[in-house]
């Protein structure tokens, strides 16, 4: 532990400390957490010098703003947003040398809800099973940010920051999210299946860390009731008893009674992650594999 | 037993009685403690099911578990954990009714049963206990408390339950533990971990969980 610190000035509307969550506990009932969209997470650190796995802020829709106790580098990825320091416009998606006492501002997410703030040296608040991803259902973690939060910082990585250019794919316009059929595929008709490949949904406003919600026709079930309890994936398309599907982000529930009828694969979660409440969603099954 | 893929790396194994969850359970643990299950990220038993993850080739992996030979549970390879209790929660006469009891006898049966940590959910630490025979399964309150205090011991469905931290819940309370179900920062952060063999010790009320009668 070092004294270096950062003051939250502004905490936004829902910012929290993630990194790549705490795999391996699921059997404890203890979700996986971590940052929703991972790549921008592992490059925000990669731009400060930090390991992949190093704590960043994951802010949601309004950003954030700190101010620096020391000169720390610092990058800000995900969703686009006006960067500032001290009011002075500065670089997004690259690393921003910061001075001490200065205030680091991520402005509102231009497109996409998700930014990430990574700082050299990594937020250093006391991990919880090896994470100090904030678990916004269990409580593991710590709070979300509040104005006036104190978060510890790392000591700052010797090595410079190596990129210093670097492609963003960009928050969708619409949202393709390929699913692998099961495991729970055979509690869903034909109907229901064809309504999930072929119909539009949109993203719900209801959406958060647990799972985007979605809005359009529901599924047609073959049988009715509730599963007993069943380990749940990341990227679970579960569907409760209203037809539509909800896809599992990384704070999902480790179990769960409702049929799963298909599941996301992970690296298609960071589109997810980026899309704001209305964004149109196509489902694509993949078959075969 | 049913192996369902769960995406690319995932299988739900679903054997043919509930009380083969608990043998393929343990058969998996053994066989990942001598190396002789191949690297998974999860091993999540439920209710029916076993689901394992980060597989690197689900396929192959259900082929060689067809082949698998697994024993039943006996009940000395679990841990046992032994919890104080005060029988004394605000359910305990529904739950005396329900049963066709009085209170002090859903005392005496309950702490009588040896229960075992089926699965665990809900809450980290949450742990659903299997144990009681049927005619003492009870239904989940039809109106949730919003706040259920920790420790609490409480029953729905099949299962008992005990708070790991006050949170809202549904489950019959009758009564109320001062372990600790879930500490982060003990080496063992989970108390009831799956498999783990739970009694429930009767302490006295009226110095609360100091002494056991």
């Amino acid at each position: 532990m070092t004294d270096h610190a950062c003051l939250v000035v502004r905490a936004g509307a829902l910012t929290t400390v993630q990194d790549l969550g705490r795999p391996g506990h699921a059997h404890l009932g203890v979700p996986l957490s971590g940052a929703l969209d991972a790549p921008a997470h592992r490059l925000a650190n990669r731009l400060v010098g930090n390991a992949e796995a190093a704590a960043t802020l994951e802010t949601t829709l309004t950003g954030c703003a700190v101010r620096m106790r020391r000169a720390t580098t610092v990058a800000v990825t995900g969703a686009p947003c006006p960067v500032t320091v001290d009011g002075r416009p500065a670089a997004w998606g690259a690393p921003v040398r910061v001075p001490a006492g200065a205030v680091l501002d991520a402005g509102p997410a231009a497109r996409g809800l998700r930014s990430y703030l990574a700082f050299g040296g990594g937020v250093a608040t006391e991990p919880v099973l090896g994470s100090r991803a904030t678990d916004l259902l269990s409580g593991l973690g710590g709070d979300p940010l509040s104005d006036g939060t104190v978060l510890p910082l790392g000591a700052e990585p010797a090595a410079p920051a190596w990129a210093d250019a670097v492609p963003h794919p960009g928050p969708p316009a619409e949202l393709l999210l390929p699913y692998r059929p099961g495991p729970r595929d055979d509690w869903f008709t034909a109907h229901g299946h064809r309504t999930l490949a072929t119909e539009r949904f949109r993203v719900s406003a209801a959406s958060n860390r647990i799972g985007l919600r979605t809005e359009g026709p529901p599924l047609e079930r073959a049988r009715d009731g509730e599963l007993p309890s069943e380990g749940m994936p990341l990227g679970a398309l579960q569907v409760p008893p209203d037809g539509l599907p909800v896809l599992f982000l990384h704070d999902h529930p480790t179990t769960g009674g409702y049929p799963v009828i298909g599941v996301v694969p992970a690296r298609h979660l960071a589109s997810a992650a980026q899309a704001v409440p209305g964004t149109p969603i196509r489902f694509l099954p993949l078959r075969g594999a | 037993m049913r192996a369902l893929p769960v995406g690319a790396h995932g299988l739900l194994l679903e054997p043919d009685t509930a009380d083969g969850v608990g043998a393929l359970h343990a058969e998996l643990l053994r066989r990942a403690a001598s190396g002789g299950l191949p690297p998974v990220t999860e091993i999540v038993p439920a209710a029916r099911t076993v689901f394992l993850d980060g597989l690197d080739d689900p396929r192959a992996f259900a082929a060689a578990l067809a082949t698998w030979d697994i024993p039943p549970l006996t009940a000395t390879d679990r841990p046992t954990v032994e919890l104080p209790v005060v029988y004394d929660g605000p359910d305990l006469a529904e739950v005396a009714a329900l049963w066709g009891t009085t209170a002090d006898e859903v005392a005496r049966r309950h702490a009588a049963t040896t229960f075992h940590v089926a699965f665990c959910g809900f809450a980290p630490g949450f742990g659903y206990l299997t144990g009681l025979p049927e005619e003492c399964h009870v239904p989940r309150r039809t109106t949730p408390r919003t706040r259920v205090p920790v420790g609490a011991v409480a029953l729905a469905g099949p299962y008992t339950g005990v708070y790991p931290r006050s949170s809202p819940g549904g489950w019959q309370l009758i009564g109320r533990t001062d372990a600790v179900l879930w500490d982060p920062a003990r080496e063992n952060a989970a108390l009831l971990t799956p498999g783990t063999r739970v009694r429930f010790v009767p302490v006295d009320r009226a110095r609360d969980t100091e002494t056991v009668r």
